[in-house]
């Protein structure tokens, strides 16, 4: 942790060089080895989603500022894409279709000049509940301007209008997987850009407004100026995102404005979290599976995602990256076989606690909204009928039974858990030099 | 507009200005008490609404007025207890971030028990009808939007009351400046802090109990009034009272006349002589009614006072 260390001349990273390498053959190999044309769409929403996360947390994670109004730049970037997308139709403009993404980053850093220079007056709280007037005041006028929004039907094109790419041969965009490759490349750029800006000056100024805008003013930045050019520049990246969804799903509603589209984002970076680069690129990957893959099975996955996110938000608010590395640092230390029974314990009685719960809340949801359908729902492959009382003793039983065994678990995890974390600290107490 | 009109609009913002202002009342409270932007305030009261609804059907509207609110206290006292309290040492955007995890679920909780649709939570008949002394001078009102009106009042004195007047008052207050001081005179600072947080809950769920059935009971009605009540206490300033009283009756007001007047920039150009035609550039936009633009323009306040006053009607300065 020395600054020395920090200090040292590097000109190659060779582990930076292998994790980015490794990203990219992700990347690549990815369609190929989920190949349905399920997946490939889930694929291309990911990486969508890992821009528009990425894009989220240089404001979040970098500069401090919480936004409820991220959709903003995203659906606007959005919006500007699907029309210049209509316009190449219609033979107006001439314009790659593979570039359209720096149309919407265009008008997503547009947007981010005017509307920053208002929200960032303010940090903290009132910065929060301003971004949310602001998303809201977007909302409220597509619903007022069907010219520009398109209404109730949105706004579509067709992403094949430009011909072909580069004058090859049936490559026109119009397969998923040449979409996919095409988000891929976006993402992976983008990836690279957002990591490179936060080693910048800028990154790092950043970094000292969000722990402390007073000594920052004192060093001689203004923390307001700081703050509108992360958000322009956040815009920009949100809107590349809004964009690829464009040329993606050809098609763009006022939903891509909309309030939820925010919290979902927000929800994407803290679950991954906030404190490392990588963590939103985690986080958009697990979002979007929750909300395009666990959706197709129950209609109530926005309460599932809402109870993952508060229980993160109380015992792990430094998200799934920064579990994942406490993990990694206990297994280094080769501590980890000690955690593994409790590991077992823990997860298993989780894991039925939640069952429970979710039976007991699919049985619910089929009463209040499956009327008609039948009194039975299916739940992890099981009939259960829910005009019969067994089906909700059971749902109760096993609820209660977990529930208990859960928290006899949690509790023996716990210390063992806190005895290793003592035993780190003083580890790392005595040698100050090993620990980067 | 002729005066009967006007009247009738002024009591429908006087009264949709109060019940914002149960709801940004209790918000100030707890956010000047606990540094917690609760953002799933508008959650109870939705939570008020439903519970109100539910009760109503088994035990009357009169019980439930009183049950309701309770009922919505302690639960929000619970998530102060085994939630909030937990997240206190992370920070505050981690408390602010548990509220909107808060506020999802009970959106989908909602939804999960009394269905998507809107559940008919009635006015009680006592009250359905035109208020009987205005009818007389030829202004329809309703009366229920009178006893609104009257119970917002009253709960507002009887806090003012308690704030102002008591002992535990006392301790309210000291504990928003000087919680250490008040801890070490010996008195259970979390505790007055849970109390906080559940009294202002109960009062959004009583505004939930008496604005269900003024407007509707559906999951949406935390969003789409919570957004305003946000706008509402960054106008008036986060943390003052004052200024959350004077931005709910501003926004209440521009509410209720806005959503009727049909004036637009088009016909006062023509009023002042100049006449506009369809190609006019920007015809779309001068041609659009005070009515057709109402959704915006508590956002385009908020856009003014940021550019005129960014601390907000009342607020302090930032430190």
């Amino acid at each position: 942790m020395t600054v020395l260390g920090e200090l040292h001349f590097k000109p190659l990273n060779f582990g930076r060089w292998v994790i980015w390498g490794f990203s990219a053959i992700v990347f690549i190999a990815a369609p190929q080895v989920f190949d349905s044309g399920f997946a490939r769409a889930l694929l291309s929403q990911m990486a969508i989603m890992i821009i528009f996360a990425l894009s989220y947390n240089m404001l979040l994670g970098q500069t401090g500022l919480l936004s409820f109004g991220h959709a903003v730049y995203s659906g606007l970037g959005a919006y500007f894409a699907i029309h210049a997308l209509a316009l190449i139709g219609k033979g107006s403009l001439v314009f790659p279709v593979s570039l359209l993404p720096l149309i919407g980053g265009a008008a997503g850093l547009l947007f981010g000049v005017v509307f920053g220079w208002l929200t960032t007056k303010r940090a903290g709280t009132t910065f929060a509940m301003i971004s949310l007037g602001i998303g809201e005041m977007v909302f409220a006028a597509s619903l007022m301007f069907p010219g520009f929004f398109g209404g109730e039907a949105g706004i579509s094109g067709n992403r094949t209008a430009g011909g072909r790419f580069l004058g090859i041969d049936g490559l026109s965009f119009g397969p998923d997987i040449q979409v996919y490759y095409l988000i891929a490349t976006w993402t992976f750029l983008c990836m690279i850009a957002m990591y490179a800006l936060t080693h910048t000056p800028l990154g790092r100024i950043a970094n000292a407004v969000r722990d402390n805008p007073e000594r920052a003013e004192f060093i001689g930045y203004d923390a307001q100026r700081v703050r509108w050019i992360m958000m322009m520049l956040a815009g920009f990246f949100a809107g590349v995102s809004g964009g690829l969804s464009a040329v993606n799903l050809e098609s763009v509603g006022s939903g891509a404005v909309h309030a939820a589209v925010s919290g979902g984002v927000l929800l994407a970076a803290f679950i991954g979290g906030v404190l490392f680069f990588f963590g939103p690129i985690l986080g958009a990957v697990v979002f979007v599976f929750f909300a395009f893959a666990l959706s197709e099975y129950t209609p109530a996955w926005h309460l599932y995602l809402g109870v993952f996110f508060v229980a993160l938000v109380m015992f792990a608010p430094g998200g799934l990256s920064s579990l994942l590395l406490l993990n990694l640092r206990v297994a280094r230390l080769g501590k980890f076989r000690r955690l593994r029974d409790p590991y077992v314990g823990v997860l298993g009685t989780g894991g039925l606690l939640a069952a429970g719960i979710a039976l007991l809340i699919e049985m619910t949801y089929h009463l209040t909204l499956g009327i008609g359908t039948g009194s039975s729902v299916k739940v992890f492959g099981f009939p259960f009928d829910t005009t019969r009382g067994e089906s909700w003793v059971f749902g109760s039983a096993l609820v209660a039974a977990s529930g208990m065994a859960f928290e006899y678990m949690r509790r023996r995890f716990k210390r063992e858990w806190d005895a290793i974390a003592i035993e780190i600290e003083d580890w790392r107490r005595d040698n100050p030099e090993q620990d980067q | 507009m002729n005066l009967e009109l006007f009247l009738v609009q002024l009591l429908n913002g006087v009264s949709y200005g109060l019940l914002l202002f149960m709801l940004a009342a209790g918000l100030t409270l707890i956010f000047s008490m606990m540094g917690v932007l609760n953002f799933a305030h508008t959650s109870f009261y939705m939570i008020g609404a439903y519970f109100a609804y539910q009760l109503s059907v088994w035990i009357g509207f009169w019980a439930a007025l009183l049950v309701a609110p309770l009922l919505v206290g302690v639960v929000g006292a619970a998530v102060e207890q085994w939630g909030l309290r937990r997240v206190h040492k992370w920070g505050h955007v981690p408390e602010l971030l548990f509220t909107f995890g808060l506020s999802y679920i009970v959106f989908e909780l909602v939804q999960v028990i009394w269905g998507r649709a809107p559940v008919p939570y009635q006015v009680p008949s006592e009250l359905d009808r035109p208020v009987a002394w205005l009818q007389a001078a030829g202004i329809t009102f309703p009366q229920y939007r009178m006893f609104m009106m009257a119970v917002a009042i009253l709960m507002l004195g009887a806090l003012w009351l308690l704030l102002k007047r008591t002992r535990i008052g006392l301790v309210i207050q000291a504990a928003l400046t000087h919680p250490e001081m008040v801890e070490a005179l010996g008195h259970n600072v979390p505790r007055v802090f849970m109390l906080v947080f559940g009294a202002g809950c109960a009062l959004a769920g009583l505004a939930g109990v008496i604005g269900g059935n003024a407007f509707v009971t559906e999951p949406g009605m935390a969003g789409s009034v919570g957004a305003i009540v946000f706008v509402v206490i960054v106008f008036g300033g986060l943390g003052s009272v004052a200024g959350a009283f004077i931005a709910s009756l501003l926004l209440g007001l521009v509410d209720a006349f806005g959503k009727t007047s049909s004036a637009s920039l088009a016909g006062l150009l023509s009023s002042a002589g100049v006449e506009l035609a369809p190609q006019t550039f920007g015809y779309p936009v001068l041609s659009m009614t005070v009515a057709q633009v109402a959704p915006v323009l508590p956002y385009l306040m908020l856009v003014l006072i940021l550019i005129f006053r960014p601390r907000g009607l009342m607020g302090t300065r930032e430190s």
